[in-house]
């Protein structure tokens, strides 16, 4: 694998990592479209069934395969589809959040929101502020070994989120 | 040494009701001691308690299974490690009897050698908790303990052994040096970049051996360990600086919240790659966000296992 399979196309600079609820900000995102308010095209987009489903790992994942930035966008607290996903996915993400810095991969880089359905303005300003701060800081620094950024990566996170209790660290209790 | 005797005592009295218990006996020289699984009688008396029991007897219970009657002689950070367990009910707190006693500190061989040239000249060392006593090849010599001592002793508040059933000699009235740790706090000096090309460099060391999961305590999956699964593939076989990384970020975020800071993991790992800058900085997080210390309680419930509907200690993300 080679970082030339990856997702940019002509012109595009950023590589920009999604991972949006479907039940809001996947929907959120749709609104925006629908009411053609215009959007980044950067964003790269994986959809998960919950924030409460965002392992943080996915997030590393990303990062460390150097994805400039990575945003995470779900339901609002208290409107939960599962009632409380989001709940656990806040700490889990802010966990994340505020360990990041040690690592040297700069915490801006990954920002979470939540964001409704019917929220079409509101996602638009999210996506266009984080991917305007994305912009500013610049492209990720480079993993000096790795395979890094490309398609296979992001299949592979997408295949991950799929997984859901098949993975096989659900198969077993010491 | 009190404890000693007292503790050889109580293990003698239970052991009846025991299969196994596991503590630590001399090994082959006088700065290294290794597990000593006591089944017997006569295997009482080679049980060691000293600046050099390192190893947390409680990483060898995830090779048992299936209801066997285990005591574990425990320092009282190894203790943390086992009331996380019983916590979040992958141990079973009726199959355990925990001996404990009160710890002045373990000695760190990296330190003694970089201070005494190969440690094989050193023939003894104590430690009182304050000054190490030490003969190196033929002359007395001294140091302050907190140059010789393992990082984590330095920050350590639970030098006794926690909710054990038996606990032998007098308590330990050691006090943490510092609340922050100083190799981290020094390490957070430096800009995002010089922290970034760190890791680079120490990633690029790593030979992945997974000597680091294997010798911690809270790492129960087994074989089932994501580093090692194909689907999903969070790993390849590549031995490589991102994916090097990536194996430190599964075991630092598979620990959150339940790190208990023994270092077990850093002391382990052959390339003497400094992996506990991420699980310190990992732990405080924690017990900044949700004053939260693991291993400390077994009736508490992990924060990252539990919620608030308003979290006051997380500023909203907008
Ligand atoms: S013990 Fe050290 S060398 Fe081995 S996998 Fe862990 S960090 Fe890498
Ligand atoms: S990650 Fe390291 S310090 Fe934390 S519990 Fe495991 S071995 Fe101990």
């Amino acid at each position: 694998m080679s970082g030339s399979t990856g997702l940019l196309t002509e012109g595009q600079d950023l590589r920009i990592v999604g991972f949006l609820c479907n039940w809001c900000s996947y929907g959120g995102a749709d609104t925006a479209g629908v009411a053609r308010f215009e959007q980044p095209t950067d964003l790269r987009v994986i959809r998960v069934p919950c924030s409460g489903r965002i392992d943080p790992l996915f997030i590393a994942r990303a990062l460390l395969s150097g994805a400039d930035g990575v945003l995470v966008s779900g339901c609002h607290p208290r409107d939960c589809h599962y009632a409380e996903g989001n709940f656990y996915a806040r700490r889990r993400l802010e966990m994340l959040k505020q360990f990041l810095s040690v690592t040297g991969i700069d915490p801006e880089r990954f920002h979470y929101t939540w964001v409704s359905a019917s929220e079409g303005q509101r996602w638009q300003d999210v996506v266009t502020s984080f991917t305007e701060r994305i912009r500013k800081l610049g492209p990720a620094p480079k993993m000096s070994g790795g395979t890094g950024y490309d398609e296979e990566c992001l299949k592979e996170i997408a295949a991950a989120v799929s997984l859901g209790e098949q993975c096989p660290c659900h198969k077993e209790k010491a | 040494m009190q404890a000693l005797a007292e503790l050889k005592d109580q293990i003698r009295k239970a052991l009846p009701e025991l299969d196994v218990v596991i503590g630590w006996q001399q090994g082959y020289d006088a700065l290294h001691t290794r597990p000593l699984f006591i089944r017997s009688e006569e295997d009482i008396d080679k049980l060691v308690v000293n600046e050099f029991c390192v190893v947390n007897p409680s990483s060898y219970l995830r090779e048992m299974r299936g209801g066997k009657k285990v005591g574990l002689v425990l320092k009282g950070c190894d203790s943390r490690s086992v009331i996380q367990l019983i916590q979040e009910e992958l141990l079973n707190k009726d199959d355990l009897t925990i001996f404990g006693f009160g710890c002045n500190g373990v000695l760190n061989h990296a330190k003694l050698q970089a201070r005494f040239g190969d440690i094989g000249y050193i023939e003894s060392a104590e430690s009182d908790g304050n000054t190490v006593n030490l003969v190196v090849a033929g002359n007395k010599e001294t140091a302050p303990f907190a140059e010789l001592c393992a990082e984590k002793c330095l920050t350590c508040s639970y030098p006794n052994t926690l909710q054990c059933s038996h606990f032998a000699g007098e308590e330990s009235d050691k006090k943490a040096e510092a609340a922050q740790d100083k190799a981290l706090e020094e390490f957070e000096q430096l800009s995002m970049e010089e922290r970034f090309a760190f890791w680079q460099d120490q990633m690029r060391r790593c030979i992945r051996c997974y000597a680091c999961r294997n010798a911690c305590p809270m790492c129960v999956c087994k074989d089932h360990c994501l580093a090692n699964s194909r689907q999903p593939k969070w790993l390849s076989e590549d031995v490589d600086v991102q994916n090097n990384f990536m194996f430190q970020m599964i075991h630092v975020m598979h620990l959150t919240g339940r790190c208990v800071e023994c270092g077990e993991c850093e002391r382990a790992c052959p390339m003497d790659i400094p992996i506990m800058l991420l699980r310190r900085k990992m732990a405080g997080i924690v017990r900044d966000v949700f004053a939260y210390n693991a291993g400390t309680n077994a009736e508490d419930t992990s924060p990252l296992m539990r919620f608030e509907v308003e979290e006051p200690t997380i500023e909203e993300r907008h």
